[in-house]
């Protein structure tokens, strides 16, 4: 059966002209990176090309750019890099860590493992709108803070966070932040100086590269200990043999992205962080026009920033265009559905709704039996459904969070896909409803 | 992938799904994968009969810290039964009951001991778990068939869908299903109810399925190690040593904690004796154990409770008894008998024991519009193990006749219903005219 693949935070299909970069070190081209001969210094030619493609999307340079196998890898070695700082000569760990209690597991994980350590966490909770508030995280910030972590896009509501105007006062107060970014990027614009921040996660996954390929990008001059002790690749800063395929693909993806997306600004900060300070800001004009049609907050929609050629791309336009059909005709398809976080600034592709008296995973897998690949959230290990950590925190009660799905477009998305799709959402859903009614009233 | 595969499976000595009714349904079917043998042949027959099938898997004991083989919930036979679904090219999923499997069949497995009775917790989970909530999820998932690998089956009859003993007597399991009603037969498929454990095994290797070599789960599938030390950690220690006596009540000794004997044991009891003892009672209020000769287990009847019909109720013959062959135990060969159906003693006193009081407070906890939304079971209705208890009276003695035990009615080889024992009868049940009258009243 055809499948239209409407899960594209979960990840992306390989995007072709992606492939074709990788193909050949999938099969004549080999070498270790670090070997003297030939054959491993065009490998290593290949990884320091992609690290330039890399630094290039996101505004930073090539040397601050490290290689890991998964955003959680990321996450990870500068979670518990902190943690390590904060040893005494003890061994136990003091000092405070601030994160939203929105991140992605890999750093809500590794912020209970620094509680374990000994550090304390503030875990500052999104508004109903799914935006954790700047001054919120910033009030949460102690002089003993160790690290902050604020992530770019949520993974499953799709809304933008504040990141800059929270790194702003950090840089004041001398705190690193981390910015989880590995939903953001490739899908709208992001740039390391105009955020601010210390650490910037990605993923290829994400964004049309491969599976098993990461970035940390680390200020200059910042300098952390990698999880993995071995060689002494990536500037002592990640050990093993760079995945050299996957890597490749990453750095394709990227040049695509800076193209399609948009590249970093160039005429530097001003006007950039000014009355919002926030993440509205990262959108480049076009999606920005077409999400204020959409959904109706022009508010943020200013057109302060400037259509400058580099500040947007035909990337974020398409999705918001597949995401506005999809959210237009939402309400006759499924009636009473609502849209979560509709009037906060949040990713051009990711739509998440609320569908009253449908349980989510029962539909999830009706969709899927009729062809339609859509997510109830954050998948977890097992295959089975959990209520949504994000959806609690922004005060949804459980019930509320099951009859939720997520929908993320990606660019091989038609607009006659998600016609067909929301034909399928409304009849699945209204089956459901009658089930479950049937059900209640069974009960009595 | 499955191209040449199926073939042999239309060929000859494959024998038709002769276990189902005769029409076969056109709409989705939902079949149960454990990722046993069973359930993956099972799966795999459905899926070549070529109509839609979806394969779902229950998450019942969350045992993911330790990966295990070879029980039904473990973490690798997930991962089995979704190759399997992928070989043979059908959806699968995996739906979380974690919750509602402790509800209602761990705690009332721990509460069976805890009163002194010896629980049949497949029985409880096919009643409340696989034909209940699952097959409610399936529903809403678009399915109108539940399919399982059961070794019964399910044939047409006047008075509706009859459940039957699966033509390989050695792997019977229609014994585990006697709680199910018409409602549940009818929306059921057991694809192997006509074949033996031998001809499954064989498709499965010509199939190439990934689970053909794999061994039986005769277990309880949520115990590791042994049932006591399971009981004890459940109900967060041990108890107390329990007084041994003989039937005449005179002391013996003293020996385990009483929930760690079972009626008919007669290894461990750790009591020198001239002939071998057997445990003949377990007495949980009093810490006692009652032991003795292998003649005095032998009991003329049984009184049980939650009595269940899956059908109408068999017209009784002479004096207003039920003739059947009764089994009381899975793997007791049946004895004939005469039942005697009577109203319980007092509102819901049937169903007082800590089995039906845990039943009870469930069918409560399901009401509520939450439990709706995450996939309670909606065939709620039709719980079986009415408030009625009723009296078996045994054409020869039989020995081991134990509480928490299942006793299932047979008329040749369909199964009738059933109800749980709750005592044995030592003398013959007296055919007390309050016994017929009482059933006439209720019908």
């Amino acid at each position: 059966m055809p499948q239209v693949y409407l899960d594209h935070n979960a990840t992306t299909p390989l995007d072709p002209r992606v492939r074709e970069a990788m193909l050949p070190w999938l099969g004549e081209r080999h070498g270790n990176p670090s070997s003297i001969h030939r054959a491993g210094q065009a490998a290593r030619n290949a990884v320091e090309e992609a690290r330039e493609q890399v630094a290039a999307l996101i505004g930073g340079r090539p040397p601050e750019v490290v290689f890991t196998a998964s955003g959680t890898e990321a996450n990870n070695t500068v979670v518990a890099d902190a943690v390590e700082r904060a040893r005494g000569p003890a061994g136990s760990a003091g000092g405070h860590l601030v994160i939203s209690a929105m991140e992605h597991p890999s750093v809500r994980r590794s912020a209970e493992r620094a509680e374990r350590a000994g550090l304390a966490v503030t875990r500052v909770p999104p508004g109903a709108d799914g935006v954790v508030p700047a001054a919120a995280m910033i009030d949460a910030l102690r002089p003993d803070t160790r690290l902050a972590c604020l992530m770019l896009a949520n993974n499953e509501v799709g809304t933008l966070q504040p990141v800059a105007e929270v790194a702003a006062e950090c840089r004041r107060r001398g705190i690193p932040l981390l910015c989880d970014a590995v939903q953001a990027v490739g899908k709208v614009p992001v740039d390391v100086a105009r955020l601010g921040v210390d650490f910037l996660v990605l993923g290829a996954h994400k964004f049309g590269g491969p599976l098993g390929a990461a970035a940390l990008w680390l200020r200059d001059g910042v300098e952390i200990e990698g999880l993995l002790a071995g060689g002494s690749q990536e500037r002592r800063r990640r050990a093993g043999t760079e995945n050299v395929p996957a890597i490749v693909g990453l750095g394709a993806a990227a040049a695509l992205a800076r193209a399609e997306v948009g590249a970093p600004r160039e005429e530097g900060d001003g006007g950039g962080p000014g009355e919002r300070g926030g993440p509205g800001d990262r959108r480049g004009p076009g999606e920005r026009g077409r999400a204020g049609e959409g959904d109706g907050s022009g508010e943020r929609g200013g057109p302060g920033e400037g259509g400058g050629p580099g500040g947007g791309g035909v990337r974020p336009l398409r999705l918001a265009a597949l995401r506005d059909r999809f959210e237009a005709g939402l309400a006759a398809a499924v009636p009473g559905a609502v849209v979560h976080c509709r009037t906060a600034p949040r990713l051009p592709n990711t739509s998440h709704v609320a569908l009253d008296g449908v349980e989510g995973e029962a539909l999830l897998i009706r969709l899927d039996l009729a062809g339609f690949a859509v997510s109830t959230g954050s998948a977890c290990s097992s295959g089975t459904v959990e209520p949504s950590q994000t959806l609690l925190a922004m005060g949804l009660s459980a019930e509320e969070a099951l009859s939720s799905i997520r929908v993320s477009f990606g660019i091989a998305n038609r607009p006659a896909e998600v016609d067909l799709f929301l034909g399928a959402l409304g009849r699945e859903a209204a089956a459901l409803r009658r089930l479950t009614g049937a059900a209640l009233a069974c009960r009595g | 992938m499955s191209g040449e595969l199926a073939a042999p499976l239309r060929g000859p000595g494959v024998p038709e799904m002769s276990g189902e009714r005769t029409a076969p349904p056109a709409g989705l079917v939902a079949v149960a994968m454990s990722g046993g043998l069973d359930s993956s042949v099972a799966a795999w027959l459905l899926a070549g009969a070529g109509r839609p099938v979806v394969g779902l898997s229950m998450l019942l004991w969350d045992q993911s810290a330790r990966a295990r083989h070879g029980r039904c919930c473990g973490a690798l036979d997930l991962g089995d039964a979704r190759r399997v679904a992928q070989q043979a090219g059908i959806p699968h999923y995996t739906l979380r009951l974690d919750r509602e499997f402790r509800q209602q069949v761990v705690d009332p497995f721990v509460a069976d001991y805890l009163a002194g009775r010896t629980p049949s917790p497949c029985v409880r989970c096919n009643t409340w778990i696989k034909f209940d909530l699952l097959l409610e999820r399936a529903r809403r998932l678009g399915a109108e068939r539940l399919a399982t690998g059961h070794y019964a089956r399910i044939l047409d009859g006047p008075e509706g869908p009859e459940l039957h003993t699966a033509l390989d007597a050695a792997k019977d399991q229609s014994y585990f299903l006697f709680e199910l009603g018409g409602e549940q037969l009818a929306a059921s498929l057991f694809p192997l109810g006509a074949m033996t454990k031998c001809e499954v095994r064989a498709l499965a290797r010509q199939a190439g399925l990934a689970v053909a070599e794999k061994g039986e789960s005769m277990e309880v599938c949520f115990v590791e190690g042994g049932v006591r030390e399971f009981v004890e950690a459940q109900a967060g220690g041990a108890g107390l040593p329990a007084a041994v006596v003989d039937s005449g009540g005179k002391a013996l000794g003293s020996g385990q904690p009483y929930y760690r004997y079972t009626v008919g044991q007669r290894r461990g009891l750790g009591i020198a004796a001239p002939r071998p003892l057997y445990v003949l009672a377990i007495e949980p209020e009093a810490n006692r154990v009652v032991v003795g000769e292998e003649r005095e287990l032998l009991a003329a009847g049984l009184l049980g409770e939650r009595l269940h019909w899956i059908g109408p109720e068999p017209a009784g013959g002479a004096g207003g008894a039920i003739e059947a062959t009764v089994r009381i135990r899975s793997r007791h060969p049946g004895v004939a008998a005469r039942i005697w159906p009577r109203a319980a003693r007092g509102a819901g006193s049937g169903a007082a024991g800590a089995t039906g009081g845990v039943a009870a407070v469930s069918v409560v906890g399901a009401a509520s519009a939450a439990r709706a939304i995450a996939g309670a079971g909606a065939t709620s209705a039709a719980r079986p193990g009415g408030p009625r208890e009723v009296e078996v009276e045994f054409a020869e003695p039989q020995r081991g006749v134990t509480p928490g035990q299942a006793a299932v009615f047979y008329r040749g080889s369909r199964v009738l219903g059933g109800c749980w024992i709750r005592d044995r009868l030592d003398a013959r049940p007296v055919r007390r005219p309050a016994a017929a009258s009482g059933r006439a009243a209720e019908r």
